[in-house]
């Protein structure tokens, strides 16, 4: 059966993201200058505006740092879901990722729980990462 | 230079409101225009300013404000520009329109709002996701959807999710601020909701939009236009309506995480022009703030001072918001229970009530009224003091 959720298309800019999570690995920008780690994909970095970037592996590991419980479909591969929880992760190095936290109800995510990254090949050219309780 | 009571608003216009399909956007600009140039005692020839906040149904059409020019025959304009703040353009175009008049640059501006996003009944499909500024906060666009999260109405319930965990906030909270507007809208013959009574039963009963977010959480989705006559102090004197006075402006634009944070930029607005009104909160009858969802009213009752952070939840739960309680907040019903025009909203509502216009729901011996508008998800604020008291 084909994935029914909506596929994020890889742009340029967010393509080494992408590649990594294949690898089953998280990467995110980091600030060349300043050392300031940034997600999603920015030109120019916000601290301290340089151009010069780098994609770098992070450790997968952070907190739950908020979430909500979707009621309504918007999207007709999330109708067997709901409600259903996204979750917001601040990594250690401090980027957050918007996700999901695989594993626990929604009504049992706790803020601050700490969380660490898993992997979902949803075709062969995408894969997303998600979370799990750490 | 002080600019406290230099200019005044003069001339209030508000179309129909909700569900109306007789024409688009741009017609209902021009209504609005046109009902707030009939209020003031003026005609289209005495405008020389245009502002116009576009709302989402403009959106593929460049130059608005030229373009909504063009289709009401306006002519030597000198000033005409289209705003975008989000929720607090309303209260920016007025402070730019005051600002640009006692200058000297031009006399009397039109600050116009106009939305229709509603479509005429028919047969349901698909949701679509929303979420315009999305990018700005730095949330990929595409890859939310991958996980399920979809428009704003989530990504500002990630944002109350987590003034809830630090400080307590509940649903009970939220529900006393939505029963508390759904009251002053009750009494409020132009509101959407005026025959439609809620209880906190009915609030907690309303489906879960997004949790932590009810659907009385959740402002109404309006067409409608709505637009106000801005000029000098000295002429709105000689018009038709009492003037409302402009005697604070201010503007607060905090930048980074509206979930770090938790606050608006309410506290630097209000400090600008509470400053320029030579005013304190103790001399404020009536606070007209912005709401799309209860949260941000409660966020920016915190910002301004009228309770300490992380208190909003306790400082609102005994209902003081509502009808005859100890601080009017809302006073038509807000966005959350008359109708949305994003920050006309609260604009009409403060030169409703300090012109004593207010009938059942107006509160006795008004001198001055807060406004404020607030956009994107805490991240851009405009406040106004207004008076109908020369100084």
């Amino acid at each position: 059966m084909s994935y029914a959720k909506p596929i994020p298309t890889i742009t340029p800019d967010m393509k080494p993201f992408f590649d990594a999570a294949k690898r089953h690995e998280l990467v995110v920008q980091r600030c060349r200058q300043c050392g300031t780690h940034r997600f999603p994909a920015r030109e120019i970095c916000s601290q301290c505006l340089s151009r010069e970037s780098e994609w770098v592996q992070v450790s997968g590991l952070g907190e739950v740092f908020s979430y909500n419980v979707m009621h309504q479909v918007y999207q007709a591969g999330f109708a067997a879901e709901v409600p259903y929880a996204v979750v917001v992760v601040k990594l250690r190095e401090g980027p957050k990722l918007v996700s999901n936290l695989v594993g626990v109800p929604p009504h049992d995510i706790k803020i601050g729980a700490p969380v660490r990254v898993v992997f979902e090949d949803i075709t062969d050219e995408v894969t997303l990462p998600k979370f799990t309780p750490a | 230079m002080n600019l406290k009571g230099a200019t005044a608003i003069a001339g209030l216009g508000i179309t129909k409101q909700g569900k109306v399909f007789h024409t688009n956007q741009i017609g209902l600009a021009i209504e609005a225009v046109q009902l707030a140039l009939d209020d003031a005692g003026l005609t289209r020839g005495d405008l020389d300013g245009l502002l116009l906040n576009p709302g989402l149904s403009w959106a593929d059409q460049g130059m608005g404000s030229f373009q909504l020019q063009q289709a009401m025959g306006l002519h030597d304009l000198k000033l005409s520009v289209t705003m975008n703040a989000g929720g607090a353009t309303a209260c920016a175009m007025i402070q730019h329109a005051a600002q640009a008049i006692a200058a000297g640059l031009c006399s009397t501006v039109a600050c116009v709002f106009s939305d229709a996003p509603l479509k005429p009944p028919k047969p349901k499909g698909e949701g679509k996701a929303g979420g315009g500024s999305a990018g700005a906060y730095g949330f990929a666009r595409g890859l939310d959807a991958a996980y399920g999260q979809f428009g704003v109405n989530a990504m500002y319930a990630m944002v109350a999710q987590r003034h809830m965990h630090l400080y307590g906030t509940t649903n009970d909270h939220f529900g006393a601020i939505a029963v508390a507007q759904r009251r002053w809208a009750n009494l409020n013959p132009a509101a959407e909701f005026c025959g439609t009574p809620m209880t906190i039963e009915d609030y907690h009963r309303s489906r879960w939009v997004v949790e932590p977010f009810h659907l009385f959480d959740c402002c109404l989705v309006s067409n409608g236009g709505l637009a106000v006559i801005v000029t000098s102090a000295e002429r709105a004197r000689n018009l038709k309506q009492p003037p409302v006075y402009i005697w604070g402006m201010g503007q607060g634009h905090p930048g980074g995480d509206p979930s770090e944070r938790l606050a608006s930029g309410a506290g630097m607005a209000r400090d600008i022009a509470f400053r320029m009104a030579g005013i304190g909160l103790k001399d404020i009858d009536v606070v007209e703030l912005y709401d799309c969802y209860t949260f941000t009213v409660l966020v920016c009752l915190e910002d301004y001072g009228f309770c300490a952070k992380g208190e909003g939840g306790p400082f609102v739960a005994d209902g003081k918001t509502g009808p005859g309680g100890s601080l009017p907040v809302n006073t038509g019903g807000g966005q959350l229970s008359s109708f949305y025009m994003w920050g006309m909203t609260p604009v009409s509502e403060g030169v409703i009530q300090v012109r004593g216009a207010g009938g059942k729901r107006q509160v006795p011996n008004v001198k001055s009224a807060l406004v404020s508008g607030n956009g994107g998800i805490l991240s851009t604020h405009s406040t106004l003091v207004l008076s109908n008291q020369p100084s």
